[in-house]
This record gives C-alpha cells, structure tokens and sequence, in this order.
C-alpha cells in the first residue's frame, strides 16, 4: 500500500487538484485529541457519480465529510469544490446530517425544517412567502411527506424524520449531495424512497456522494466507491475497487469470509 | 392601590419601574428562548455573577477619576466588559480542558462572584459614603429610579430586541442543527458568542431593575413556559416574550402597590405563577391535558378490547372493561353483548381488518402512521379508500340500516 504521508512545510506531493471534480480532497488530517481519525487523505469526486464512502466503525467516513465542509477544522489538508475553494461554492453543496444529531423534540415542524433549506435565498429578514412555501412542499412530495408538512417533527418515525433531512437538502437546489448514513436506522420503505430519489438526482447530473454501511447493499445503489480506514484504502468505479482483496484490507479481517462470498455472489 | 399600580396611575417613579420592567422582561423572554434552545440556559448564571467584579472596578475607577461613582452607564459598561471576559472563560474551560461546561460555569461563576463581593466589601471599608447603592446590584433596587435610568434599560432593550429580529434565522437553524448550519457558512462559535452577547446585554440592563442574582430567571422561565403552548420556535419567541412581559409588568405593580415588597423577586414570583398556569392549563403540553388524555385513552383501549372481545365470544375478565361496556349499553350484566353491543363489536372487528390491510400498503403510509388500534377508520380514509379496501378483503359489505 503506498502511503502519502506530510512532506516538508506541511505540503503534501499528493496528485494536483483536478479543475472541475464536485469535490477534491487532498492530504487531509483530522484528529480528535492526539489521535489521528483521518490521515492524509486524497479523493476525487467524479460529476455525476454516486459514491459510497465505506469502511469500519471509526475509520473516519463521517469525519472525513466534516472535515470537507469545514463542520471540523483539520490539522493539514485541504478541499476544492467545483475547482473553487469552500467558501466560495458552498452553496453548491447540500448536506444531510445523521438523523441522531439533533434533537427531535425541538419546537418546529416539518415544513419548517424544509424551509431551512431556503435560507440562502430567504437571507436574514426576507418574509416566506407563498412560492417558498410551495418549494418546500414540492421537495415534501419527492420524498413521500406531503402529508406530514404541518406535524411537528417529534411525531415523525425515524425514516420519516430522515427523509425530511433529504427534502431539506433538495429544497437547497445543489449540486453535490452529501448524505451521512441516510440509510441508518430506517425502515425499507424510506431507504427504497431515498435512494429513488438519489438515483434521480444522478439522472439531473447531480453527484451524491454517501457514507454507507451496507456492503450488500452497495453495487445495486452506487457506480464508484471509496473504502477508507483512517487512510484511504481504495478509490474507483464499484467494479475496479469494491473487491475481495480491497475490502479485506480495510476491514482489516473483521469481515468473515462467508460476508465476502455473499458479495461476490451478489456481483455474479 | 394594585390597580392604579397596573394602570401606570401610582406616581413618577412606580410608572418609570413598571414601564422599564416590563421592557425588560419582554427582551429578556425572547433573548432567552434561543438561549434555551441551544440549551445553554445556565451560561446566563455564570454571565450575571461575573458582573459584579466589573460593577465594583467601574466605581473605583470612577472615584479616581474624580467623577461620581454611581453613574449607571458607568457602572454597567464596568459590568458588561466583566461578564464578557467570564464568558469567555467558560467558553475557554469548556472547550481546551476537560471540564465539561456545567463545571465550567460553577467554577467561573463563583470566582467573579466571590471576587466581586470582596470589591464591594473593600469600597464600604473606605467608608466614604458614596459606595451606598452598590449591593442594589445583587437583588435590584428600584426606589428612586431616574428617568435617565429606565431610559437606559428601553434602549437598550429595543436594541437587543433589534438583534434578536436580525440574527433569528441563524440562531434557530444553529439551535436545531449546529452541524447543518456550520455546513451552511454559519460561523458556529460566532454565532454561539452572539447568542450569549444578546444574554449579557439583557443581564446587564437588568441589574438595576432585577439584580444580577435573579436575572437568570428573567431568562430561563418565560420560555420554559412558553414551550408548553406551541410547537413552534416563531410562536415561542413571542409567547415568551409576551410571558417575560406580562410577569414584569404585573410583578412591578405588586411590588409598588405595597411598601417593602422588593421588585425583583416579585417579578421572578409572578413569572413563575405563569409557569405554574403553563404547566398545568396547556392544552396538549401540560400536565392536566395529559392526565385527561391518558384517562380518554385508556377508556378507548378498554371499550376497544372489550368489543373485540365480545366480536369473538372471548371472555372479559377485567372489571374496567365489562364496567365500561355495561354503562355504554352495550353488553348485560352477565356479559352478553346488548344488540347495540353486537353492532359495534362487528364493526370494531372489521375495522381492525381494514387497518391490517392500510398497514401492509405503502400507498397508504401516512394514514398507516395514524394507527393505534382505535382510532375509526373513517376519520383517516376516504370512503372510496374504504371501498377499494373492502373490495380487497372480500366477505359481507355494509349493511345499510
């Protein structure tokens, strides 16, 4: 494996940033205390890809993403966003927070939290006015919630609450989706909702790029996958880098053979 | 004498009181609602305790400059910059050493304070006379209120009110979803400090008229009630705003209408009275809506398995149950189901098929969440969808009377 590690003055000799990937990272560092989760990592979105950030418990997938949008500051690294650096294309981005981050007793109601999604375009003082509130709802009905706009979000099943966080995300109008564990937790209906609704997305030329944990799952929902466990352990289309042998290096044996064979056979 | 003192008719300074209390409690309920979103309510403890050292510091300093002591403005620019440098240190414990930030707070808390009080104690110990008002500043001190005073408290509760209108959406984005938001630009840290420097400025205005010790009441209890009544953050920052109001200006009334009550501490009374009301008469949050509920709902359970029950010519054993059929008429003494009884034991037993069938089809999913084995059918679906199910599950169609 070859290992990019931080040369002189913190620069990292990793490949020079590509003008127009939805999201480069290169030579990123995050550490919580002095342990490093994510370690001078390099990845390269492909436009209109849909990527599976995979890897073990704590192998850095969300972190990685944190670290990307600036949610944590890393020690060293860097990421580009169409070409531009995060500041400026920000809103080109929309990101869907785990589910169990916030908490669900919060006074607010579903259509509310949509309309947080509109909160660039509504600026600090605009009024929401009608042609919001219809945004809001169209992005509802992509994700089956129409009905639940005026519930207060508490009431909401977990895969409800989840897809509320997607429309959330629509409601943004982006162009480079990433989902932290959207599939986490929620019932089958929600997940064949979601990934509908993604599968969309990348049919619009939109990218998506998710952290995910279902291995058998992944060659039926994405095109191009990256397995990290704190370093980057494989990057490429589902067939070139979701293997046996790559998977068996990021999971370190924690998968057993019999997982594997299942895989293989659900790729035969 | 209540009355003149709500109506604003019981002289000069008991109207300066109320009105300022009243300013004051309206920015302090709405301030304080994005404080207890982002559930951090208690900064506001350690916030007004590290005024006090800054009260005592601005005095000194004044006297030395030859000036009077007392001058408010003085004496609260001292306070703010105090309280700022403590919130600063609990944002600093909180976030490079392993205190977690209620340890945090106590410990910043009570140095201000204690240093604070070791200030006071020093200026009463020069002895020249001039320091008398200063401890006001622990619990309020209205009598004698000026009018440059109680103008200082409406400007600066306007402004803060200004503020909070300006910065409600990123507060409330960061209170919900701080990950989101910082995803989104929002400066999480900035936006944290900007919710507290709003507290501050509330706390600091309150001084004169509540103290720095019950301030944090001002802050915590209209929105803890407001909670009750709404599920939503806009009407909750005016609920709370409007309880913040109308406690100060009650509390301020009552205080003045009889001599020796201190206005502070009726305020933080009056607002708890309402806290009390919130607690109890909300409809859906509180506790008397949730005893009837759960009354109503237990009575349904048990009306519900007793004529699924009587529908399968299974036995009821409990007493409740065969209480509750026998009072609605629908079964005899002896358990026998009236004819009445008979009627709506079908209809219970064909409407739980009806769910079974909604439950299983993704079509109907938001009606399908609406299940809790009682609610009526028809009060979710539409007759068609009633039909269209029927016809589905096949066996004998209703029976028109």
């Amino acid at each position: 494996m070859n290992v990019e590690l931080v040369a002189n003055k913190g620069e990292v000799p990793a490949a020079p940033l590509p003008a127009h990937s939805p999201l480069a990272i290169r030579g990123m560092t995050v550490s919580y205390g002095q342990k490093p989760v994510v370690f001078s990592v390099d990845m390269t979105v492909v436009e209109g890809s849909m990527t599976a950030i995979i890897g073990p418990n704590g192998a850095g997938k969300s972190t990685l993403l944190k670290a990307a949008l600036g949610i944590v500051t890393p020690l060293a690294g860097q990421a580009q966003v169409f070409g531009q650096p995060l500041k400026a294309a920000r809103h080109r981005i929309a990101y869907v927070p785990q589910r169990a981050s916030v908490d669900w007793d919060f006074p607010t109601r579903v259509i509310d939290v949509v309309l947080m999604g509109l909160s660039r375009e509504l600026g600090l003082l605009g009024r929401i006015r009608g042609h919001h509130k219809e945004k809001a709802l169209a992005c509802l009905a992509r994700v089956g919630m129409t009905d639940f706009a005026d519930r207060q979000i508490g009431q909401l099943s977990g895969g409800q609450q989840q897809r509320v966080f997607l429309a959330r995300a629509l409601a943004q109008n982006a162009d480079l989706y990433l989902l932290d564990e959207p599939f986490a937790g929620v019932d089958a209906a929600t997940e064949k909702a979601i990934i509908e609704v993604l599968k969309g997305l990348k049919s619009e030329g939109k990218t998506v790029v998710s952290v995910h944990h279902d291995l058998t799952t992944v060659r039926s929902y994405f095109d191009r996958v990256f397995l990290i466990n704190t370093r980057k352990m494989a990057e490429g289309s589902v067939t070139e880098a979701f293997t046996p042998e790559t998977l068996n290096q990021t999971y370190g044996g924690r998968l057993a053979t019999g997982q594997i064979d299942q895989l293989e056979l659900a790729a035969g | 004498m209540l009355w003149s003192a709500l109506t604003l008719q019981l002289g000069y300074n008991a109207t300066l009181v109320t009105i300022g209390a009243t300013l004051l409690g309206i920015a302090a309920g709405v301030t304080g609602t994005f404080l207890y979103l982002r559930k951090r309510a208690l900064v506001s403890d350690a916030i007004s305790h590290a005024t006090l050292p800054g009260v005592g510091l601005a005095f000194i300093l004044m006297v030395l400059l030859g000036g009077d002591g007392r001058s408010l403005p003085g004496l609260l620019l001292g306070a703010a910059i105090s309280s700022w440098i403590g919130l600063l240190c609990v944002n600093w414990l909180t976030r490079h050493t392993r205190l977690s930030e209620d340890a945090a707070i106590g410990a910043v808390l009570s140095v201000f304070f204690g240093f604070g009080i070791v200030l006071l104690t020093v200026i009463q110990s020069l002895g020249s006379g001039r320091a008398a008002g200063l401890e006001g500043f622990l619990l309020g001190a209205t009598a004698g209120m000026l009018f440059n005073e109680a103008l200082v408290i409406a400007v600066g509760g306007a402004l803060t009110l200004v503020a909070v209108v300006i910065l409600r959406r990123p507060m409330t984005l960061l209170a919900f979803d701080p990950e989101y938001a910082a995803a989104r630009g929002i400066n999480v840290a900035r936006m944290d400090l900007a919710i507290m420097a709003l507290a501050l400025a509330v706390t600091v205005i309150g001084l004169k008229i509540v103290g720095l010790i019950l301030i944090v009441a001002m802050l915590i209890i209209p929105p803890v009630s407001a909670r009750f009544w709404t599920d939503r953050t806009d009407h909750m920052v005016l609920v709370s705003g409007l309880c913040g109001g109308v406690a100060s200006w009650i509390g301020a009334a009552v205080s003045a209408s009889a001599p020796a009550l201190p206005t502070g501490p009726i305020i933080v009374l009056t607002s708890f009275a309402l806290f009390v009301l919130s607690l109890l008469l909300a409809p859906r949050r509180g506790v008397l809506a949730a005893v009837i509920r759960h009354r109503r709902f237990q009575r349904r359970v048990h009306l519900r398995q007793g004529l699924l029950a009587l529908a399968q010519g299974q036995p009821i054993y409990e007493a409740y149950t065969m209480r509750l059929l026998r009072r609605s008429g629908l079964a005899h003494a002896d358990g026998v189901p009236t004819d009445i009884g008979k009627a709506r034991a079908a209809k219970a037993l064909r409407d739980e098929t009806r769910w079974q069938l909604v439950r299983r089809d993704q079509a109907f999913e938001s009606a399908a969440a609406l299940y809790d084995g009682l609610r009526d059918i028809e009060t979710v679906l539409t007759p068609d969808q009633i039909q269209e199910i029927d016809r589905r599950m096949g066996g004998p169609r209703e029976v028109t009377p």
